[in-house]
């Protein structure tokens, strides 16, 4: 079963044609993995799907949503797609739980113990649950961005967006971060990612998509597409990271 | 009689102090009633108006910085003035004290919104995004995740134009409205001394200095801190 289905997305900023009609569908617990140039569309695409940017055209459904019918109510539609952020985007004045907590309690309308629970449970499977008082500015940048994604599962969403999660984190940060996106996967979550961590890919990822210039150039298995790419832009790219 | 105790006749009179102390009393007491009618409805107008810009209408908008520009262009009691002595031309007249609170209230309301508009405008975009991706509305982001961070920001500039427009409250006396220096006035022109007036200035210290002091608090307090 299709939990993301986008068909013809476009989106201009202005004059700028950014996404050049992109389909891309993703089934139900699959891992789908963008790579792509630096703007090529990748965090524009991930934001159409949950319209925090307004495609200029096409048409997205998720779990059977449609998410540009004016008859949608988007915050509603929203707590079905957990995103996550480079730059983890936690509020700075709540702890860690007041973070995982507060849709729970304002959007979900949940009483506040029962969101406390829930907020603990998430928070515990980003092994964080030690941390749940800190403020995000106590916290390292690894946990920040595992609070983040506690913040995201909490809502219990169909689909989870990662914005090049681990790309503002130390090296030696970027592993628990993966690591809780594995286990995340393993847990049956229909996951998008937009990274580098190639090794990730690898080892995660059901399919790959290579985006360039707003389109979908390439797509297949981790192993087609790093092994054996077909396109000249793949290989290129391909090629180019691989010397990192 | 020398030139000193002339000078203490004049302003350190303790006759005439012990007669116009209640007045200064009394003059006190309205200052800061009049003082918190200002911060009251200037702030509250202020941020709403600041809550009302955030929702980016555009027409709106334009109305908006149109009234702020105005308040912060208007010398405060060319407003006053125009209300208490204008309004009854319009067959409207308003007692001095209201004119002086909304006079003062508005030149209030203009400098927060803009001060509470700057503070919104810094809390990154991000924030918005990460809440509003949750599911929460426009109204809930800006009530739970941006205004509390806009309003630590600016809650040094805040308290010092609040500062400097409360002390405008002394404008009041002008149109007729007994308060500190209103009551000061007076008392100078029934008792042909000045010593009223030392007393209202001392007043002012003992109401402001504290504040001023707070203010300084207040800076140090949030000034760093993000
Ligand atoms: N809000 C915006 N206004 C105008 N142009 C934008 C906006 N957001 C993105 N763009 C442009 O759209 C193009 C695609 O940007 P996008 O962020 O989607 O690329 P990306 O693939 O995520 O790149 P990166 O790898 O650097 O994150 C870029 O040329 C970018 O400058
Ligand atoms: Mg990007």
């Amino acid at each position: 079963m299709a939990i993301v289905e986008a068909t013809g997305i476009h989106k201009h900023f202005g004059a700028l044609h950014v996404l050049k009609g992109v389909d891309l569908v993703v089934q139900e617990k699959e891992l789908v993995f963008v790579i792509g140039p630096s703007g090529s569309g990748k965090s524009t695409l991930l934001r159409c799907l949950n319209r925090l940017e307004e495609p200029s055209g096409g048409a997205i459904i998720v779990d059977g949503v449609d998410m540009l019918s004016p008859r949608t109510d988007i915050n509603k539609a929203r707590q079905r797609i957990g995103m996550v952020f480079q730059s983890f985007n936690l509020y700075p004045h709540m702890t860690a739980l007041g973070n995982v907590t507060l849709a729970l309690r304002k959007v979900l309308g949940l009483p506040k113990a029962e969101a406390e629970k829930r907020g603990q449970a998430a928070l515990d499977r980003v092994h964080l649950a030690d941390r749940a008082g800190h403020f995000p500015g106590q916290l390292s940048g690894g946990q920040q961005q595992r609070v983040a994604i506690a913040r995201a599962i909490a809502l219990e969403p169909r689909v989870m967006l990662f914005d090049e999660p681990t790309s503002a984190l130390d090296p030696e940060l970027v592993g628990g971060v993966l690591e809780a996106m594995r286990e995340l996967r393993q847990d049956g979550m229909t996951m998008v990612v937009v990274s580098h961590e190639m090794a990730f890919a690898r080892a995660a990822a059901d399919r790959v998509v290579f985006m360039a210039d707003g389109a979908i150039v390439e797509q297949g298995t981790p192993d087609e597409v790093f092994g054996n790419p077909q396109h000249e832009r793949t290989k290129a790219f391909i090629g180019q990271i691989g010397r990192h | 009689m020398t030139n000193w105790e002339r000078f203490v006749d004049s302003f350190f009179n303790a006759r005439v102090a012990a007669e116009y102390f209640p007045k200064i009393v009394e003059g006190f007491w309205l200052t800061i009633v009049l003082a918190a009618c200002i911060i009251v409805t200037g702030l509250a107008a202020g941020l709403g108006l600041a809550v009302i810009r955030a929702f980016g209408l555009r027409v709106v908008n334009l109305l908006i910085i149109f009234v702020v520009d105005l308040f912060r262009a208007l010398p405060p009691l060319v407003i006053i003035a125009l209300l208490y002595f204008g309004l009854p031309a319009a067959g409207l007249s308003m007692d001095g004290f209201v004119c002086a609170w909304i006079a003062l209230a508005a030149v209030l309301m203009a400098f927060s919104e803009e001060i509470f508009w700057a503070g919104i405008t810094a809390v990154p975009k991000g924030q918005w995004e990460a809440a509003r991706s949750t599911g929460l509305g426009f109204l809930q982001t800006l009530g739970y995740v941006v205004l509390p961070q806009a309003l630590r920001m600016t809650i040094p500039p805040l308290t010092n134009r609040t500062i400097a427009i409360t002390k405008g409250t002394a404008l009041a006396s002008v149109v007729a409205v007994p308060d500190i220096l209103g009551a000061a006035n007076a008392g100078v022109s029934f008792s042909f001394n000045p010593t009223p007036l030392t007393m209202g200035a001392a007043a002012y210290l003992v109401l402001f200095l504290p504040v001023v002091i707070f203010g300084r608090w207040v800076e140090t307090r949030f000034a760093w801190k993000r």
